[in-house]
Order: structure tokens, then sequence, then C-alpha cells
């Protein structure tokens, strides 16, 4: 078969893989965002036990196995009474381990405002809520922005794990085409193209843009 | 170990100072920066503080702007206590929310400008007044731009500091701390990070500020000719302690004492 057919024939379950798999992705940054951030702001807390939870939680989506987490979430939590859709499970899953890696690169990056910063807006006496989100934040966020860009493109592959448990993403289409048509190099070559399209032609211009863009505002080159 | 208790709640009767250091020491693990220091600033005196690095004279403003702890001692400004709060009739350590109360009195202007660098000059100029004191957007504006207009920097308002010379910055940055219309202004080494042939556009700006403002000022320099002109008590530091003290023309004109002159005359040869 033709690589031109195969697409015609398949090209339709591939794009609605494609969908899925998008979703699963802005789902799952979000949750990676919310998570890095909170948990990054944690980990720099006065408080011991905030720290403590913080570093609990990373160490423990850092330090397992996503797959495993996958599993966990979605097989072992309806044990516990919270029963999650395969959709729901997975970008949940990949979200939540993604952000275990974003905390440290979210904490690092309020670590590298200059000292000074932070002086300036003590002697304004701005509250310590206030110093970070409207002084210290805005300036950490250009720094951590080039990591970021690495930790999207993490969560986009993370996503194709979410098709072990069922979900119809871009990762279980390709696997089910295979398995009809036993033309492995087709199947999984087209969804290999489409993870690195998505990757190289969406998520790293985007964060690239918008990093320029940040710094052309604060004229820094 | 001196307990609190033993200082006054409140400073009272005529001629309270703007600002004193009682029995003021500070250490960093075993090193002494700061030796017991009793210092007294009247309101809208001018004080310069010169001595050689490590004197601890960096520290005395950074502890005024309660940016370092002490160890021990306490500091009033304007009649009240900075680092401790009256509780139960005695003095006690401050906690978060009396320090960032009492602060706003106090502006501080630093060595490395400390402009922030994701807003304008103009932004920078009205986030303590809007996001601290509370001031419409048009108040805050308003006392800005005069006050960008007095540092001669009106024409760069809606410039990132980026795009400004250090000179320029310096002088948002006083502009900064002035809008907050605080009551005691710190200026800490403020032309040390400058290139020589700026340095007299924020000197010029300070005299002004001298002339047309009834601020108590404290300043850390090295920038001797500038102490000499604009202050009425030039104090000098040497390992912790205030060596020498007096009015910059007896001070720089006829130091008493030995460690005064040694440094008086090395600040000489180097120019």
């Amino acid at each position: 078969m033709s690589l031109w057919l195969f697409l015609v024939q398949y090209g339709s379950r591939y794009l609605s893989g494609s969908l899925v798999t998008a979703s699963q992705f802005v789902l799952a940054s979000l949750v990676t965002v919310v998570f890095a951030v909170t948990f990054g702001l944690l980990l720099l807390s006065k408080t011991y036990w905030l720290r403590a939870f913080a570093a609990a939680y990373i160490d423990f989506f850092r330090g397992s196995s996503l797959v495993v987490q996958i599993y966990w979430i979605f097989f072992v939590l309806p044990l516990l009474g919270l029963s999650l859709s395969p959709f729901i499970a997975g970008f949940l899953a990949v979200g939540l381990n993604t952000g275990a890696y974003g905390a440290e690169v979210v904490r690092g990056a309020i670590l590298a405002v200059p000292k000074g910063q932070w002086e300036a807006a003590y002697a304004l006496s701005m509250s310590p809520a206030k110093r970070m989100y409207r002084i210290i934040f805005p300036q950490a966020f250009l720094i951590m922005l080039p990591p970021w860009g690495n930790l999207l493109i993490d969560v986009l592959k993370g996503t194709a794990l979410v098709s072990l448990i069922g979900l119809a993403e871009l990762m279980f289409q390709a696997k089910q085409i295979n398995n009809l048509t036993f033309l492995s190099a087709q199947a999984f070559g087209a969804a290999l193209a489409i993870y690195y399209l998505l990757a190289r032609f969406l998520i790293t211009p985007a964060v690239r843009g918008l990093e320029s863009r940040l710094r052309r505002k604060m004229s820094r080159t | 170990m001196d307990s609190s208790q033993d200082y006054p709640l409140e400073l009272t009767g005529t001629n309270v100072p703007m600002v004193r250091f009682m029995n003021v020491s500070k250490n960093y693990g075993g090193l002494k920066v700061l030796d017991n220091l009793n210092l007294d600033v009247a309101e809208a005196e001018k004080v310069s503080i010169i001595g050689p690095s490590g004197s601890g004279k960096t520290t005395v403003l950074r502890m005024l702007m309660t940016l370092e702890s002490i160890n021990s001692g306490v500091i009033y400004v304007d009649g009240k206590p900075l680092t401790h709060m009256p509780r139960g009739g005695k003095l006690v350590p401050a906690d978060a929310s009396y320090l960032r109360r009492m602060r706003a009195s106090i502006g501080m202007c630093f060595q490395s400008f400390n402009l922030f660098p994701h807003m304008t000059a103009l932004q920078n100029c009205v986030e303590g007044p809007i996001q601290v004191l509370g001031l419409s957007k048009a108040e805050a504006r308003d006392r800005a731009e005069e006050l960008l207009s007095m540092v001669g920097m009106i024409e760069k308002k809606d410039q990132h500091p980026a795009r400004l010379s250090g000179g320029q910055q310096q002088r948002v940055a006083i502009a900064r701390a002035l809008a907050m219309r605080p009551k005691v202004m710190l200026f800490d080494e403020v032309t040390s990070a400058l290139d020589p042939e700026v340095i007299g556009e924020v000197t010029n700006v300070i005299r002004k500020l001298v002339s047309e403002f009834r601020l108590t000022m404290l300043m850390v320099t090295h920038q001797m000719g500038f102490a000499a002109d604009i202050s009425d008590r030039v104090c000098f530091f040497f390992s912790g302690k205030i060596e020498e003290q007096g009015e910059p023309k007896q001070l720089f004109g006829d130091p008493k004492r030995e460690r005064t002159q040694q440094f008086l005359s090395a600040v000489k040869d180097a120019v």
C-alpha cells in the first residue's frame, strides 16, 4: 500500500487521535503549570511542613515511573473510592508527573532573580505576597521559560503513555492501525512524525515566541 | 544578651531624634560587625558615613531599612521603636507586619539601583504608592511625574531600565524612593557603580533634595568632597565603631584620631 493510500485510508483516525492527544496535552500542561508553581513556591516557604510536603510530592512523582503512576491513578484509586475516566486519569497523571519536575524549575528561577530586586521591593514596604507576584515572579517567569520549553515537550511525549489505559489518543490509534494492517513502518512512522511536528512546530515556537516577546518588553537583549 | 525591657517604649520630650541607635550590636557568626553603636540623627539632619570597607557602614543603613536584623540594642525612628514593638509594657522583637508598617517611613537607594526591569521608569515610581500606600493611579502618577521631573528624568518616563544609563537609573531610583514620602532617606554608595562622568548627575540630584526637602538623610559614600558639601555631620567608622565624628569642616580639615587621618590621606592619595 502506498503511503498516500495509507494516509487516505487512516488519516481520519490519526486526526482524531491527534485531537485527543492535543487536548490531553493542553490539560496536562495546565496541571503541570499549576502544580509546578504551587509546589515551587512551597519549596521556598519558611514553614518547614510546607517545604517537607512539597519535597515529598516531588520525590514521589520524580522518583517513580510515569507508567506506574498512570496505572496507579487509573487502577488503584478506584479501590480507594475514586474512579476516574481514562481521559481524566491520563492528563492528571502526566501533569502531576511533569509538575514535579517543573516545581524545581520554578524554585530555581525564583532564586535566580537578583537579591537586589527582593531588597528594593522590601524597601518599598511591599508585603511578601506582592513582592512575589508583582516583582519577583514576572522576572523569574522569563528565566524559567527555556526549561519550560523542555518540560512541555515532555508533557506531549508523556501523553503517549496514556494509550496504555485505553484512551484513544494518537499512540492508541497507531497501535490499532498496526494491528489491523501490520504496516508497522507506516503506522508508527506517521505517529512519530505527528509527535515531532507538534513539538517542533507548535510547542517550541510558542515558548520561544513568548520568551522573545517578554524579553523585548523588558528591552533586555 | 541584654534585655530589651530596659529600653523606653517610646522616646518622648523635646528634641526626640528622627533616628536613634541605642547600644546596637550586630554579629555575623563570630564576627562583630557593629559594636555597641550609639548614634542619633536629628530631624532633617544630613549625616554621611565614611570609612574603610568592612567597617560596618553599609550595615548601619541596612539595619535601619530592617534588611538586617540586630543582635542587641534597639533602633528608634521618629521616637518609636523600629526593631522592637511594645507588648505588655515592654519591648519584644518586632514581627514582620510591624516591621513593614515601620519601615514605610524609610526610603533607600542602593549601589546597584535595583530598578524593576519589567517596568518603565514611571511604573517603577508608581508601584509602591499604588500597591503599598493605596494611592489612586492618577494620584500616584502625578506624584511620580513630579518627582521624575525633579530628577530630570521625565522625558524618559516610559523607558525600561535596560534603556537607561547607570546615572539615569539611579535618578529614577531616587524618585521611586521619594514617591513613598519617607521621613528618612538612606543612600548606600549610590555613586559607586557609576562611571565617573555621570556621578555628577546623581550627586546634583541629591544636592537638590538637600536644598528643597526637609528630609533626614543618612548616606554611605566614598565621595569625600560631596559628603563635605552636603552633610551636617560626618561619621568615620572603623571596625564596627564610630571612630570619630564631627562637622565636615572639622573632620576633613582637622581630624583628631590617627585612624581618621590615615584613612583620609589614603583616600586623598587615591584621587
